[in-house]
Parts: C-alpha cells; sequence; structure tokens
C-alpha cells in the first residue's frame, strides 16, 4: 500500500502518542514520584521490615512454583507430545484453562475446594491450613502458571522429533540418560522462556494471591499485597510508589532477559 | 522476523489456543513433518521386529504409558480442574434457581455490565489504534522503533497492581496534568487498554510482515486509491488477526482485577466490575453469590473464546479452498 508521506506522519504521530500517552508518561510519572525525594528515600522504604518480608515471601513462592513447574510442565508437555491416548486433545484444553479464567474466579475456586467448608475442608479442620496460609497462595501461583512451561517446551519438542532419541536409545542409553543428554539440552532454551514467563508472572499475580492471604504485613504479604496495602490500608502513597518502581524493576530485568533469550531461541 | 512471530505466539497464547496462529515461517514445515516422519520410522523399525521397548529409554517412554499420562492427569486436576469443579458445584448449592436469583440479583447485573461495557470500549479501541500501531511498527521506519516495539510487552510484564499504581500516578488524585480519572468509568478503559494492549498489535504484526505486498502495487497501479487498497486488499487479510486479538484482549478485560482495583473505585452499580464484586461478596461471607457470579464470568470468557475459535477455523478452511 503505497502512502503519502504526509499520510505516513500522521499515522506515526497518532501511534507512537498513543504508546506515549498510555505507557510513557505514567510510567515517567512514577518514576520521577518515587525518585523524586532522593534514592535514600527509595531504599528506606523498600528496606522497611515489611518490604523485606514481603519481598522473601514472594521469592519464597517463587523458588517453590518454578521446580514444581519444571518438573510437571516438562513431563506434561511429553505427554502431550509424544502421548498417544484418548483425551489428549481434552489434556491441551485443561492446560490452556488457566489462561482463560479470571484471577478473582481462581481464589474463589480454590476457597471452595481447600476452604474450612470447602470439599477438601476437612484438611483445614486437620489443622493444616491451606486458604490463609502460604500453601494456598503457592498453589493460587501454580494454577495461574501452569500454561507457560508447558506450552514453551511443547513447540520444541515438536520440532527436534524422536530420531535422537531413538538413536541414543538404541546405542544403550537408558531412559533418564537420553533425557538428561539428548531432551533436555535440546529443549533448554524453551524450558528457560518458559521458567522466565513463570517468575515474571509469579511475582506479579495479585488478585488469586490476594483472595486467598490473610494479608498481614510481615506474615502473608507478598509485594503486590504489599502495594496494594500501602495503599489502601496505610495511605502510605509514597511507600506504594516505591515498591511499585521495585516491583517495575524487576518486570523490566525480566523484559530484557525475554528479549535476549528470544534471540537466542531463533538462533537456534 | 521470527522475534516478531515469537514475540506474536507470546501474545496471543496467554489466553488460548483458540487463536489462529498465522503461519511461523521455517517452522511450520519442520513442526508437522518431522515428527510424524519420526514415528513412522519408528513403527516401521518396530515391525520390522525389533522390539519396541528396547528402542525407547524408561524416562520417555513412562511418560507414553498409563502411570505417566495418569500423574500428569492426576496433577492437571488437583491444580485446575478440581478448584473450578468445586466452584461449580457450590454456585448451585441451591439449585438452578438459587443460582439463578444469585446472577440476577440487581448489583451483580449492574456489575456484569459495567464489565462487559468498558471491556467493549476497550476491545474495539484496541481494535482500530491496535492495528494502526503494528502497521506503523511494520511499514514505517523511524530512529528508536526497535525500542517502540519492545515496549509493546511492557504491560505483559508489568505486575497488575503496579500498572494500577502508575496509572493512579497520573489520572489519580493530585494529577499533575489535572486529569483525575479515578473512580470514574474511563479510569476503568484506561486501565483496561493499558493492560490490553499488546493483543492486537501482537497479533497483526506478523500478518502484516507476511502480507503480499505485490497485491496491493497490483491494486495501486489499477488505480485504487489508498482506501480502496487498504478497505478491499489489507483489511480483508488482517480481519482474522485483528479480531483474534481483539477477542482475547475482550476476553481478558472481563476477568481482570488487579490494574482496576485500585483506579476503579469499586462503587457499586457505576465502576464496580465483576471481579471486585465477586471478592466483595467473598468478604461479606456470600459464598454462594460469588460462585455463581464467577461461573456466570467464566461462561462469558469462555462464550468469547468459543466464538474466536469457531470464526478462525472458518477463515483457515476459507483460506485452504482458495489456495
Amino acid at each position: 500500500m503505497r502512502v503519502s508521506r504526509g499520510t505516513r506522519l500522521s499515522l506515526r504521530v497518532v501511534a507512537l502518542g498513543y504508546l506515549f500517552v498510555l505507557l510513557g508518561v505514567p510510567i515517567g510519572v512514577i518514576l520521577w514520584r518515587t525518585f523524586e525525594p532522593g534514592l535514600s528515600e527509595f531504599i528506606a522504604s523498600i528496606s522497611t521490615p515489611a518490604a523485606k518480608s514481603a519481598l522473601n515471601l514472594s521469592l519464597l513462592i517463587v523458588a517453590i512454583t518454578v521446580p514444581v513447574n519444571v518438573v510437571f510442565g516438562v513431563a506434561t508437555a511429553l505427554a502431550l507430545v509424544r502421548g498417544r491416548f484418548r483425551g489428549r486433545g481434552l489434556l491441551q484444553a485443561v492446560v490452556d484453562l488457566p489462561f482463560a479464567v479470571s484471577p478473582i474466579v481462581v481464589g474463589v475456586s480454590l476457597i471452595m475446594l481447600w476452604g474450612v467448608n470447602g470439599w477438601f475442608g476437612a484438611l483445614d479442620r486437620a489443622g493444616f491450613q491451606v486458604i490463609f496460609g502460604i500453601p494456598g497462595m503457592v498453589l493460587a501461583t501454580i494454577f495461574v502458571t501452569l500454561p507457560f512451561v508447558v506450552r514453551e517446551v511443547e513447540p520444541v519438542l515438536h520440532e527436534i522429533g524422536q530420531e535422537q532419541e531413538q538413536a541414543a536409545s538404541t546405542l544403550g542409553a537408558n531412559g533418564w540418560q537420553t533425557f538428561w543428554r539428548i531432551t533436555l539440552p535440546a529443549i533448554r532454551w524453551g524450558l528457560t522462556y518458559g521458567v522466565v514467563l513463570t517468575v515474571a508472572r509469579a511475582l506479579g499475580e495479585f488478585g488469586a494471591v490476594i483472595m486467598v492471604s490473610s494479608g498481614f504485613p510481615g506474615v502473608s504479604q507478598t509485594l503486590t499485597l504489599l502495594v496494594h496495602s500501602r495503599y489502601i490500608d496505610d495511605h502510605n502513597t509514597y511507600g506504594a510508589y516505591a515498591a511499585a518502581t521495585l516491583l517495575m524493576g524487576i518486570a523490566l530485568v525480566v523484559l530484557l532477559l525475554m528479549t535476549l533469550l528470544d534471540r537466542k531461541r531463533s538462533d537456534r | 522476523m521470527t522475534s516478531d512471530t515469537d514475540q506474536q505466539r507470546r501474545g496471543t497464547r496467554p489466553e488460548t489456543d483458540a487463536a489462529p496462529l498465522p503461519p511461523r515461517p521455517g517452522l511450520d514445515a519442520s513442526d508437522g513433518v518431522r515428527p510424524r516422519g519420526g514415528d513412522a520410522a519408528g513403527r516401521g523399525e518396530g515391525s520390522g521386529g525389533a522390539p519396541r521397548p528396547a528402542r525407547h529409554g524408561k524416562g520417555l517412554r513412562g511418560l507414553r504409558r498409563p502411570l505417566g499420562i495418569g500423574i500428569v492427569t492426576l496433577w492437571l486436576s488437583v491444580i485446575v480442574l478440581l478448584p473450578l469443579a468445586a466452584l461449580t458445584v457450590a454456585a448451585f448449592d441451591e439449585g438452578l434457581a438459587g443460582f439463578w436469583e444469585a446472577v440476577t440479583a440487581p448489583a451483580a447485573l449492574a456489575s456484569l455490565w459495567v464489565t462487559v461495557l468498558a471491556s467493549a470500549v476497550v476491545a474495539l479501541v484496541n481494535a482500530v489504534l491496535g492495528t494502526l500501531v503494528a502497521w506503523v511498527l511494520v511499514r514505517d521506519e523511524f530512529r528508536g522503533k526497535r525500542f517502540v516495539n519492545a515496549v509493546i510487552d511492557l504491560p505483559f510484564a508489568l505486575p497488575t497492581i503496579v500498572a494500577s499504581i502508575v496509572l493512579l500516578s497520573l489520572y489519580g488524585p493530585n494529577s499533575p496534568i489535572g486529569v483525575e480519572l479515578n473512580a470514574t468509568r474511563w479510569g476503568l478503559v484506561v486501565a483496561l487498554l493499558f493492560v490490553t494492549l499488546p493483543f492486537v498489535v501482537r497479533s497483526v504484526q506478523p500478518v502484516l510482515i507476511e502480507a503480499d505486498r505485490e497485491v496491493e502495487e497490483a491494486a495501486a497501479s489499477l488505480g485504487a486509491t489508498t482506501g480502496t487498497t487498504f478497505r478491499r486488499i489489507v483489511l480483508p487479510t488482517l480481519a482474522p488477526a485483528i479480531l483474534s486479538g481483539t477477542g482475547l484482549a475482550f476476553a481478558r478485560a472481563i476477568g481482570e482485577y488487579g490494574s482496576v482495583v485500585l483506579i476503579g473505585g469499586n462503587i457499586p452499580r457505576e465502576t464496580q466490575v465483576t471481579s471486585q464484586y465477586i471478592q466483595q461478596q467473598i468478604e461479606i461471607d456470600r459464598p454462594l453469590n460469588a460462585a455463581a457470579v464467577s461461573v456466570a464470568l467464566l461462561a462469558i470468557a469462555f462464550v468469547t473464546l468459543l466464538l474466536l475459535r469457531v470464526v478462525s477455523s472458518r477463515s483457515q478452511r476459507r483460506e485452504e479452498r482458495d489456495a
């Protein structure tokens, strides 16, 4: 389509203007508001005991979610790609389900299953608290991050085929040797990409986690819950800005990693 | 180019596999053919007398066996299916009448109306401006284009609550530009536009890159004006991608919570979206209401994604017929 210079320039201005108003200005303002009182103020605000414990809790949840998702995600991807069984299509649909479910609905569903009056309420009554405890927050995070590893590893498994694995086992490698030496190296970038997405979402999840957390500062507050409670409960607007900027910094690192990994994957 | 298509994949997939994935150059050929080729080879050799188990390792074979599949199924059930089943059962705790009563409560209906209205506006704006942004990113050349291209993904990387705070710092109380949108429906729309920005851009971009420009040139040389060329040539090519991006943005906006929780203001019948209503019902200990409205919200999202899948498979079939 040949577009006159004038049209092209005005389209460019509209597109960039839209992005600037929607993304650029708000992010600029929050950065300005965070760093205007000085760097030391920012550091003081994100190193209060509540903030530190929130960071620790967020990292703890990530540390549990990632290995679990890697193990079960790779297993699910292998089953979906290599398995020939009835109901595979159904399993595919189930893997995508978490993306279609609102975070709040995830929280309500977990309460209906694991809460005191839920199907597994006996656990709670026996003293193992899931809802309003860390297990509930981990379950919520695993729910929302479940598809990432599966969906990043699956296409790679499709692409590499099975010849190499078959060759390895013909040469006498056992199942685990084949997996460690052939399959895992082949899927490593896809897997890493899935892990990066999982970490980003696990750190940033809010809706599902707030539903199943008791939200006590210093006990069961993640970084996202800290941002919320500082703004709503403490009317500590600056503290909320500072914590949000910290999360934004993490998100930027993730974005950078995503871009780099993307290049790495396409080099393959 | 590959990086663009990859980003697109990331862009559309987060919601469903219903989206028609535009052809991925280089990948598609091997996608379909190679694994099948490998399989066929395996089967051929198997029937040739070599016992199959000897050819496959135990670890991988396990996942093809009932035990491995059983473990995967059990895992998905406990994490995903059982909670949703418990939710559905709770929604119909007092029968169909109880469910209907909960969903049609005035406050619930009002929240559903606000949600659908705001999401529809957001989807439409996305359809127009998202396509425009994609066009500029593909067909235009300017300094800093790569940077702008990378920034598009920011709303996906940014936690939703941070999106909320970021927008509040600009449009909230003491707004530095004097525009206070908090606790208005416009605030909702801005927040939802922020978080759904990548969907349409990332689904249109790869199609635009692949689009045959010669056809456009031909139309122009036959005397078609720019407008006609756009309407008759470019738009039909992009339509499936625009539609799928718009649908995904709509589905995302329907369930959004984190980004609207602070800027929306949670005013019943005015700016309270369904996810906020559900959360409120849990807080005041009305689990039946919360579960019933959750099921209604899920149903809206599923119907949207189902429609998308039907439309995309239909347009795919038409494409195959034309080819």
